[in-house]
């Protein structure tokens, strides 16, 4: 018996100080999945307006991944709502969100601009860029894979000029609705957060600015991941100019990532509001080292430096070296962007709304809010980008050194 | 376009199909008959009766339902303010908070244990009943995203548990650690004045049962010339939880000291 009584006096999670009784549970309500969830949309959104530098504001530099990184929103965005639908009690209620919405919940919200985003921005998107080229495949490729480029032609087989011209036209138009699509989605995610004025450290006007910039930051680190790790899969040398511009903009992301969340420090602690030594507890002991070494030290400082240092030594550190710089800057962005979904997620979770009392938690590893579920998730959209890829990024076609200068920054 | 037209057409459909629906057979447990436009619930709490026998949490949790452990719809905070150290410039010591097991006697013996600061040294202690806050602006029904979280027209702050997804979103929006998902049904939970009482004239459990009268319960609408909630009024001046968040409760409470939030 007394085996027992231990094993469930471990289990239930450490309190100091005073938490309401409802918050003494066996774990906090939003664990793990939570914490994806804002990563992968985050992903998504970066991933768009780094495709959307191509074609809106037409940085021809980055031409050669324009195409994956618009496969790999695709990608993470069919998994996007995947963290949420496995968090809920009642999963098969779901669809309730979409028919029965309540109008001033944000997380109803989300869901219509869920679907706005998938279906009128990236699904149109996509399908108005690869149209001609599905038509070709059809014709050239024999066998099953043949046949989905045929479907996927939707019947609209006209290669003339003007529906050339229109497809372009249509893109363009797209991507411009596409800019502020992306911003809303993310955003959103952020106001679910930020909305919430019962708990100080999620309730802040600004949490949805830093989720989309912090979002923009990981689309672009990924994309940087991903067309290494594919050039290098490839056995294709990587269009250094390509990769030197997304440096600079990631470098550019990230530092105005950086000021807005220093803002947002330094205005929490100059209005020092109720709650505020709580908060000084959480950063100091709760989340430290989430908070100052994944998200500040690894996530933001070493990288900024990395990357700033190739601003302005770019011509003197040699190909390789700097491909490696930007890959590993890459890397740690994206693990800091991780550890900032923590941060906020778990963060505003480990102290009680009596400001009275912290809490802590071991992290489950099987069961609805276990870690190896949100591993799995975390898992699928490289798995289906692998297959998008393989699909629609032929090794010939794409990925080609860009033909021009960037407009934008070409000197630098 | 057209498809969108209809698409938008449908939706609305089922969203006005189901809230009629919603209208008849939202799961209230309110008899047949029962007007909540008719009534204005309200609950009051005289902080400086109660005693901390925890009555009323237990009557809470068995006239409820409410699962063992750490879920609670009503509960006992103790509070301890201890005498400033002396020299140290201020009122009043650092409050010393608990409520073990939501202050529920563990078989007649008090669950408050005997306080480990010597009584020469306690300024004040005393006891807070605590429940939903009944918020006429309730955080918890504005982030609810399926509507299953209502705000009846008496007043009371709602689960329809047939509706409800278990987001836990309430959970996370309510400021004052009044809601729980119910580990058994997956579901929110909250206090809901025992609904199946009142709306059968009958008080809540825990007003029924406080041997101090420091919970009282009334019907705005309803008030006679020597309703408690109408003397309470009278003698008291009265604050609520956390006011500075707008979410105007319908908790009333005298004698509160700004320690408890």
């Amino acid at each position: 018996m007394n085996e027992v009584t231990n094993i469930v006096v471990e289990a239930l999670p450490q309190v100091q100080g005073y938490v309401y009784p409802n918050e003494a549970g066996l774990h906090p309500v939003w664990s793990t999945l939570i914490v994806i969830y804002p990563y992968i949309t985050g992903l998504v959104a970066g991933a768009f307006i780094m495709a959307s530098l191509v074609r809106v504001f037409n940085v021809k530099a980055l031409a050669p991944v324009y195409r994956l990184s618009m496969l790999t929103a695709l990608a993470f965005l069919l998994c996007a709502t995947l963290p949420l639908l496995c968090h809920l009690g009642h999963p098969e209620r779901c669809y309730e969100i979409m028919m029965t919405p309540h109008m001033t919940s944000p997380m109803a919200i989300f869901g219509f601009v869920y679907a706005w985003y998938l279906m009128a921005v990236l699904l149109l998107e996509l399908w108005f860029d690869f149209r001609q080229d599905f038509v070709k495949w059809s014709k050239t490729t024999p066998g099953f894979q043949g046949l989905i480029y045929r479907v996927l032609t939707l019947g609209v087989t006209d290669l003339s000029e003007k529906s050339v011209r229109l497809d372009m036209k249509m893109e363009w138009i797209l991507s411009i609705v596409g800019i502020p699509s992306a911003f809303l989605l993310h955003g959103y995610v952020g106001f679910i957060f930020g909305s919430i004025k019962a708990n100080p450290w999620w309730g802040n006007v600004l949490m949805p600015i830093m989720f989309i910039l912090s979002a923009i930051v990981s689309g672009i680190a990924l994309c940087v991941f991903n067309y290494i790790v594919l050039t290098w899969i490839r056995r294709k040398t990587v269009d250094m100019r390509c990769l030197d511009t997304m440096a600079m903009f990631l470098f550019y992301a990230l530092l105005v990532d950086a000021v807005v969340e220093t803002l947002d420090v330094l205005h929490r602690g100059f209005a020092a509001e109720e709650g505020f030594a709580v908060l000084q507890t959480m950063i100091r002991e709760k989340l430290f080292y989430t908070l100052n070494i994944g998200q500040v030290l690894v996530g933001t400082l070493l990288p900024l430096l990395m990357l700033g240092l190739l601003q302005l030594l770019r011509r003197r550190v040699p190909e390789a070296a700097r491909r490696t710089m930007i890959f590993c800057s890459g890397a740690m962005i994206m693990f800091g962007v991780l550890m900032m979904r923590w941060n906020v997620v778990m963060g505003g979770q480990f102290f009680s709304k009596s400001f009275r009392g912290v809490m802590s938690y071991k992290m489950e590893f099987a069961g609805q809010e276990g870690w190896l579920i949100s591993v799995a998730i975390l898992c699928l959209p490289p798995i289906i980008l692998t297959v998008l890829v393989k699909l629609f990024l032929s090794e010939s076609e794409h990925l080609k050194p860009s033909e021009h200068l960037p407009e934008t920054g070409a000197n630098s | 376009m057209g498809g969108a037209i209809a698409g938008l057409f449908m939706i609305s459909a089922a969203r006005a199909a189901k809230a009629a629906v919603q209208t008849v057979l939202v799961s209230t447990s309110a008899p047949k008959g029962y007007d909540p436009t008719q009534h204005k619930w309200l609950m009051c709490v005289d902080d400086n009766k109660c005693i901390g026998c925890g009555l009323c949490a237990e009557a809470c949790k068995k006239e409820n339902g409410v699962p063992e452990g750490p879920y609670f719809r009503t509960w006992i905070e103790r509070y301890i303010i201890p005498k400033p150290k002396p020299g140290s410039g201020q009122t009043r010591g650092e409050a010393i908070v608990d409520s073990p097991n939501g202050g529920i006697p563990n078989g007649g013996v008090s669950a408050f244990p005997e306080p480990t600061l010597p009584k020469d040294q306690i300024e004040h202690a005393f006891f807070v009943p605590k429940l939903c806050n009944l918020c006429e602006n309730p955080p918890c029904v504005q982030v609810c995203p399926v509507g299953a979280t209502f705000r009846a027209p008496d007043g009371a702050v709602l689960v329809d548990p047939k509706y409800c997804i278990g987001c836990a979103f309430c959970v996370q929006a309510c400021p004052y650690g009044a809601r729980f998902l119910n580990p058994v049904t997956k579901t929110a939970e909250k206090c809901t004045l025992c609904y199946h009482r009142i709306t059968r004239n009958l008080k809540p459990a825990c007003v029924e049962i406080c041997p101090a009268e420091a919970r009282i319960f009334g019907d705005l609408n309803n008030l006679h010339t020597d309703d408690p909630i109408q003397k309470f009024y009278e003698k008291n001046r009265v604050q609520v939880l956390k006011p500075h968040l707008g979410t105007e409760p319908r908790v009333l409470y005298a004698g509160l000291d700004k320690e408890v939030r």
